[in-house]
């Protein structure tokens, strides 16, 4: 066996191998990053510049903000802020409010039936949202309900998968902890208040923050359920730009628009990315 | 342990209002939908009892459409995101440097808005009068001619609607293999490095037997969601699908029960149960499949 | 094959703010191990034992010095290319795999010229699985075996390519005590009747001791002292290596040398000619102590315990550095007690007095 080419071979192996990885990831890396580039160079384009340009410029050396005056001006894009920001704090504090109480009595409270309640509880997971929709529309409907806060709000509050993952992580706080607060006489609710909450807020942070994701994003719900503009959300208020736009073809001001509905979320998601990422692992599904 | 029924049913019991009314009783009452005949939404009536809206979904030209392009979505873009998810995490867990600010990058489209940033697809493919737009050109240099993503050919408006497809549900795929991948004990990398096993060996008998578990999950999940595609057809086409030929299944229900081809919730119900019994089957099956193949 | 470590060094960059310098796991290694020879590295957890094996195998590059089996200088050859066979300390056995498979696996890497047809490879596996005597169990999945078992299809897939050397990580922690016993005699077995050159890394001294041809004790990464077992045991080059090796330990006293005697607290025990005078540790070994009633040190009394074979009297004293002095006598042996007090004679093969400082050994 010859070492010298061996060890020659194996490092250049190595080497052709790492430099192909990077490649690899930066390539995908620039794929992602390509349409947001590309939204924010169009957002910043005068409409002249834009509509003159027969080959798009990758660049742009007279950036303009005009886009965005003419994005929040000529089309209520701020009531449509409002309304999801209504809509996403209303839906989560809703949600929490219903899946901590619930999450406690599966995760501490011993009453008759628990196991059976908590197992037809996870089966229901197992529903589409597509297969209830269609009478949670006509609930809504004959509730007279459309175009209002409630009928938005009311039918995206209960989730059975946040319930699941707090109760799992109520589960595990010793029963030490428990049973030392009973002996001190705490009552069950202020243990729930004063400890479990406390001990889980990384889980109750996460969800939070995933239900505040879903509720912007969502965009079924919303448009069965609103046809007035007062009430859209910002998803909505998107695909009506691209449908009616801005009474003419107008691509950066629909772009501007379009990045003023990703920046908070794209915000959210750099300051919280850990906690974001590790929720989502467990066992989050694009919603 | 002293039982006390009485207050944990309290604590239960918004969450079971919340689910009862709009989980439990829908589940319920989209069955009783499916089956009335010539419901009249107005009146709230209806004159029997069949399966004559399923006969009607399943021969509505529409539905047909509308599962044809489901299944060529679901056909083409599971397989290729999870292949290219499973390359794309095992160069990612290959690297220390740089590794984090690629995964934040990866995982960006999770976070945004996906009707939001299907407008920028649909700019980036779209013709105009304008200009060809941006993918035209890049084809434009290899000779290829200038093609109407948007509202030109079926094949084309099915090319764009995969890729962003893919491009919407790779996060969620990199995460999660990444995740697995990383699971994987070191010391069976170094037995095999010990014994001279080659990169792709060690890819076909260690690595890939070790996450087959989450490659099948994700290949489940998939299939589920890429069945309920609907918003990001809707980012691409408008929501007037069927006049773009594109429907997918779920926008088929929508469009029975809302907008101008609206009103028809018996027809949307029976659609919906059609989508549910498909969907359950391909898990079902898929299950099955995992069982022989994923041994420990 | 005859393996050389040179000088061998490796360094871990230092973590932040809090740990800027460098770390060295291996400090200046040099040894050698003769062809065939089974060589016991010993040490405390974190001594460098297991970075000086992953340095042999070639999963880690050291950061100066050379590595070289027989001629060959392997420093820089990946761990593919070096024909070692790795016995990982959780025996790392892929769990999808059946034992044969697991068996035959570093076989189907070879390609060209080594490439071997199906029937040599299963020649093979079975003969490596003979050397182990687990023939019978070849279709079942790693789950289905006891530890014991798993211990041994990992040193089959090791030792069915035939690899130059053999190294042995921790090989015996995860079984329980019995067949501990039983594993490192096969382990001694199986060396002999293959004559590889084997590597072994351990913290538990009676393994290295039972079995090793030789056995190199560590501390922080540096080699304390080399040498037979027996050797090293009767005749340590410093307090650490008399102190880490011998079950019970040894006992440790505060000492002095005035005139050419040990004095420990007021009691001239041993004449020790040729020592200066200074102070001392003194280090007597359990079975350095001869208990009579004209004995030169003297110890309170605690109590005795009978273990068998052998009579352990327990003692303090309040030079000793340890509450409880453990000497072994074997049964039979009067110990009399007188108010409270015991004596000892001393055997001065037992006892060993190092530097107070710096521990460095004081022969006399």
């Amino acid at each position: 066996m010859d070492y010298e080419t061996l060890k020659k071979n194996a490092r250049h192996r190595r080497r052709a191998g790492k430099a192909l990885t990077y490649c690899l990831l930066t390539v995908w890396a620039l794929v992602v990053l390509f349409p947001f580039y590309w939204m924010v160079l169009t957002s910043v384009k005068s409409y002249g510049a834009y509509n003159s340009e027969w080959i798009p410029q990758l660049y742009t050396l007279e950036p303009t903000l005009e886009n965005y005056v003419q994005a929040f001006t000529t089309v209520p894009l701020a009531g449509y802020f409002i309304n999801t920001v209504i809509f996403a704090l209303a839906t989560t504090a809703l949600m929490l409010l219903v899946t901590i109480p619930a999450a406690f009595a599966f995760a501490r409270l011993q009453f008759r039936g628990r196991d059976v309640v908590f197992t037809l509880f996870l089966s229901l997971m197992m529903i589409p949202s597509e297969l209830v929709v269609i009478t949670n529309y006509v609930t809504i409907t004959d509730l007279d309900l459309r175009n209002s806060f409630p009928g938005l709000i009311l039918p995206s509050v209960a989730s059975v998968f946040y319930i699941y993952l707090l109760k799992e992580n109520f589960a595990q706080i010793p029963d030490e902890l428990y049973y030392a607060a009973k002996v001190d006489g705490t009552s069950d609710l202020k243990y729930l208040l004063k400890v479990m909450i406390p001990i889980c807020k990384p889980t109750i942070i996460t969800i939070t923050i995933l239900k505040i994701i879903e509720c912007w994003n969502s965009y079924v719900w919303p448009r069965l359920i609103t046809d007035d503009q007062a009430y859209y959300l910002v998803s909505n208020g998107i695909q009506e730009i691209r449908e009616n736009g801005f009474g003419r073809e107008n691509t950066p001001a629909m772009m501007a628009a379009v990045v003023a509905v990703c920046l908070p979320l794209v915000i959210l998601f750099l300051i919280f990315r850990r906690k974001i990422m590790a929720g989502v692992a467990r066992g989050g599904v694009k919603g | 342990m002293e039982q006390n029924n009485r207050k944990a049913w309290l604590y239960l019991l918004p969450a079971m209002l919340f689910l009862g009314v709009f989980l439990v009783y829908p589940l319920i009452d989209v069955c009783v939908y499916s089956l009335e005949e010539g419901y009249n939404f107005a009146s709230q009536t209806y004159w029997g009892l069949g399966l004559y809206n399923y006969a009607y979904v399943l021969r509505d030209p529409y539905f047909l459409q509308a599962l044809k392009n489901t299944f060529i979505l679901v056909i083409i873009t599971v397989p290729v995101s999870t292949g290219l998810a499973l390359l794309i995490s095992l160069g990612l867990s290959s690297i220390r440097r740089l590794q984090e600010l690629y995964q934040t990058i990866y995982f960006l489209p999770y976070v945004t808005n996906t009707l939001a940033v299907g407008l920028v697809f649909m700019i980036l493919f779209k013709q105009t009068p304008y200009t060809d737009g941006l993918v035209n050109q890049v084809l434009s240099w290899f000779g290829a001619g200038p093609i109407d993503f948007i509202d030109g050919p079926y094949w084309a408006k099915m090319l764009v609607l995969c890729v962003y497809t893919v491009w919407v549900v790779m996060p969620f795929k990199i995460l999660i293999l990444t995740g697995a991948l990383a699971s994987v004990d070191r010391t069976y990398y170094n037995a095999a490095k010990v014994d001279g096993t080659p990169g792709w060996r060690i890819f076909t008998r260690i690595t890939l037997p070790m996450i087959s578990p989450t490659v099948f999950y994700l290949v489940i999940t998939g299939f589920i969601g890429a069945f309920k595609a609907y918003s990001d057809v809707v980012a691409l086409f408008g929501t007037d699908l069927n006049a773009a030929g594109m429907n997918t299944i779920v926008g088929y229900i929508y469009d029975m029960l809302y907008g101008t081809s609206g009103g028809y919730p018996s027809y949307a119900s029976a659609a919906a149960i059609v989508l549910f019994a498909i969907v359950l089957t391909i898990t079902c099956v898929n299950l099955l499949v995992s069982k022989k193949h994923v041994h420990y | 094959m005859k393996v050389t470590l040179q000088n061998l060094t490796k360094e871990y960059p230092g973590r932040g703010r809090k740990q800027p310098q460098t770390v060295a796991a291996v400090k200046d290694f040099s040894f050698e191990i003769p062809d065939g020879e089974l060589v016991g590295l010993l040490g405390p957890s974190g001594c460098g034992k297991s970075t000086t094996l992953n340095l042999l195998s070639g999963l880690q590059k050291p950061t100066s010095g050379r590595i070289f089996f027989g001629d060959d200088d392997v420093t820089e050859l990946p761990a593919e290319s070096r024909g070692v066979g790795l016995v990982f300390q959780n025996y790392a056995l892929y769990p999808h795999l059946t034992v044969r498979q697991n068996i035959t696996f570093p076989l189907e890497n070879r390609k060209g010229r080594d490439k071997l047809t199906r029937q040599q490879m299963a020649d093979m596996a079975m003969e490596a699985a003979g050397l182990v005597q687990i023939q019978d169990l070849m279709d079942r999945k790693p789950a289905e075996l006891s530890g014991g078992q798993q211990q041994r299809v990992a040193i089959a897939r090791a030792l069915v390519k035939m690899p130059r050397i053999l190294l042995l990580d921790e090989p015996l922690s995860n079984l329980d005590a019995r067949l501990r016993l039983q594993t490192r005699e096969e382990i001694r077995r199986i060396q002999r009747s293959t004559g590889i050159t084997t590597v072994f890394v351990t913290h538990d001294q009676e393994e290295a001791m039972s079995i090793s041809d030789r056995i190199v004790v560590m501390d922080r990464g540096v080699i304390q002292q080399t040498g037979k077992p027996q050797q090293v045991y009767d005749d340590p080059d410093n307090l650490f290596v008399a102190k880490f090796l011998g079950t019970p330990p040894i006992n440790v006293f505060d000492g002095r040398v005035r005139g050419e005697r040990l004095y420990i607290g007021d009691e001239a025990v041993l004449p020790v000619p040729g020592i200066a005078d200074q102070d001392v540790t003194a280090a007597i070994r359990p079975e350095g102590f001869l208990p009579g009633p004209g004995g030169a040190f003297t110890c309170q009394f605690r109590g005795m315990e009978v273990m068998g074979r052998d009579v352990s009297i327990l003692s303090c004293h309040s030079s000793a550095q340890t509450p409880v002095i453990r000497s072994i006598v074997s049964a039979g042996t009067a110990a009399a007690p007188e108010a409270g007090m015991i004596r000892f004679d001393l055997k001065p093969g037992k006892v060993f007095l190092f530097h107070r400082d710096t521990g460095a050994r004081l022969r006399f």
